[in-house]
């Protein structure tokens, strides 16, 4: 399916999502927190979708919102989309874990709460990827300052 | 009833051992806790971040010009797929059209990365399940592709040959004779993997049905690469996505569908095949013209996002860059394809014996730097 197609159907399973129109290749869809884990499901349950890879998934700090993207693509279809999702709570930013339909997302949670303090509810093993555990903020939200370590020019 | 006193004159519990950081199999500084009872494996739980350098935070100060650099220092032995793979998301950005030449040499040097990159492999997966002198012969050959770099761009490892636009300066006079040279050789050589290891009986007993990964958790777990292919899981980049000249060119994409540690070692073999294949359609058919098109001293990219994918040899490697509109990124990702192999080694090991686990981590052909960025 192309991206206007995958738009109409798309648009079909749940009627509150937001078609961002970013500079983008890809169908960008911005959903909201509640029917995140419910939209990916059924990206992934819906025989025409069939979105069953989950290629990359990032953290993002938008400045005032926290964001976590998720590019998926279909084996069977190979076509490609965007999931965006986003919250305005910096002290306490909670997702849904998609672990439970993409494995692959298992490692990519701990990896955005490591750097942006993202935590994902129902995660089986939440705790931080590279960086130690004692380890204080998370670098890559745009406010962290670490005058240590951090060359700015 | 003698089956229970056995068990409980052997009562057996669960302990950790730690393997690594400093281990020989686990190719750098990982370190894996494992939870074992006796000899089985109960559970594995990587440690990682010890070369952790933040390589992302690094990219939103730098410009894109220097981002091309700090990636030879992801996965270092697809340095110069890395660096391709960073300038064709500018490219893409900026809509550029780089020249048919730059595509050719692009993709030759590519697939003379993923032969290099693969003989180590084979002589490091020989020394893990206790063949030393695969070693030997994986470096005789690997080292005249190195050379024929280093006469290139100067480096043997860490390319840096490629930059937004187009590449660095041209191949040298000898590039053509010497790229050809090496094929004849490698194709005489190529065929002493097999009848030294591949057909070994104790290699094959200590790889076959070991580490299975099924065709439907390869998806999940979103492997890629070899370790996607060996269990029949069509995941080349170059075949479904195109880029630089791999559309021009014929190759089969190598599947094995028995999900094991031997067909992951069987996918890379016969890629080394299929990667000579590749270049030795384009090598005598490099086009005349530029080398580069000219860029701004200060690339700024449009806003927007963007992204690419490329296939390393260790699977799918995608960029992903936000931009503002300014010279920096405001946000880049890789998207690295050793992390999600490992995430996938606690479904293949957990369950088996230690043992096996070497022979099974030496299948994923881990690059640690790769997975920590």
């Amino acid at each position: 399916m192309n991206n206007e197609e995958l738009k109409n159907t798309i648009a079909t399973i749940n009627s509150n999502l937001e078609f961002t129109e970013e500079a983008s290749e890809f169908l960008n869809v911005l959903v909201s927190k509640e029917d995140l884990h419910s939209l990916c499901a059924q990206l992934k349950a819906d025989e025409n979708l069939a979105f069953d890879y989950l290629f990359c998934m990032t953290g993002i700090d938008y400045g005032k919102e926290l964001g976590v993207i998720y590019h998926l693509e279909s084996v069977k279809h190979r076509h490609q989309m965007v999931v965006k999702v986003k919250t305005n709570d910096r002290e306490n930013p909670v997702f849904d874990s998609v672990t439970d339909i993409w494995k692959t997302a298992e490692f990519n949670e701990m990896e955005i709460f490591d750097f942006f303090g993202v935590k994902f509810t129902n995660h089986p093993n939440l705790k931080r990827l590279f960086l130690t555990p004692e380890w204080n903020g998370f670098p890559l939200r745009k406010d962290y300052v670490d005058e240590e370590n951090m060359v700015i020019k | 009833m003698k089956d229970q006193l056995i068990k409980d004159r052997f009562k057996t519990e669960e302990y950790f051992v730690n393997m690594g950081p400093q281990h020989p199999a686990t190719h750098g500084v990982l370190r894996l806790i494992l939870t074992i009872d006796g000899e089985i494996i109960k559970n594995i739980e990587p440690d990682l971040g010890y070369i952790h350098r933040s390589i992302e935070k690094m990219c939103e100060r730098d410009s894109y010009q220097q981002i091309v650099h700090l990636t030879d220092r992801m996965d270092y032995l697809s340095s110069h797929i890395n660096n391709e793979a960073v300038c064709l998301t500018v490219e893409k950005a900026l809509e550029i059209e780089v020249p048919e030449r730059v595509k050719v040499i692009r993709t030759i040097i590519a697939e003379l990365t993923r032969i290099a990159s693969h003989t180590l492999w084979w002589g490091v997966m020989g020394m893990d399940v206790g063949a030393l002198t695969t070693y030997f012969l994986a470096f005789r050959d690997r080292e005249m592709i190195n050379d024929i770099f280093e006469e290139t761009c100067g480096a043997r490892l860490t390319m840096n040959y490629n930059i937004p636009g187009g590449l660095m300066f041209d191949i040298h006079p000898n590039f053509v004779k010497r790229v050809k040279e090496f094929i004849v050789l490698f194709r005489k050589n190529l065929p002493e993997y097999d009848s030294l290891l591949t057909n070994n009986v104790i290699f094959q007993k200590r790889t076959k049905g070991v580490g299975f990964l099924s065709y439907e958790d390869a998806i999940s777990y979103g492997v890629s690469g070899p370790v996607a292919r060996g269990s029949g899981y069509s995941s080349d980049v170059r075949k479904i996505h195109p880029y630089s000249a791999y559309d021009k060119v014929n190759f089969e994409e190598i599947l094995f569908t028995e999900g094991d540690t031997l067909s992951r070692y069987k996918v890379r073999i016969a890629e080394m095949w299929e990667s000579m294949k590749i270049i030795e359609q384009l090598i005598d058919h490099i086009p005349e013209g530029d080398i580069k098109v000219a860029t701004n001293a200060v690339i700024k990219l449009p806003k927007g996002e963007f992204y690419q994918k490329v296939e390393t040899a260790r699977g799918e490697l995608g960029v992903y860059i936000n931009s503002t509109g300014t010279k920096n990124p405001y946000r880049v990702k890789f998207r690295s394809p050793g992390l999600s192999n490992l995430n996938a080694l606690k479904q293949m090991a957990v369950g088996a014996k230690i043992g096996d686990l070497v022979a099974t981590m030496a299948s994923l052909d881990i690059v640690v730097p790769d997975i920590d960025r």
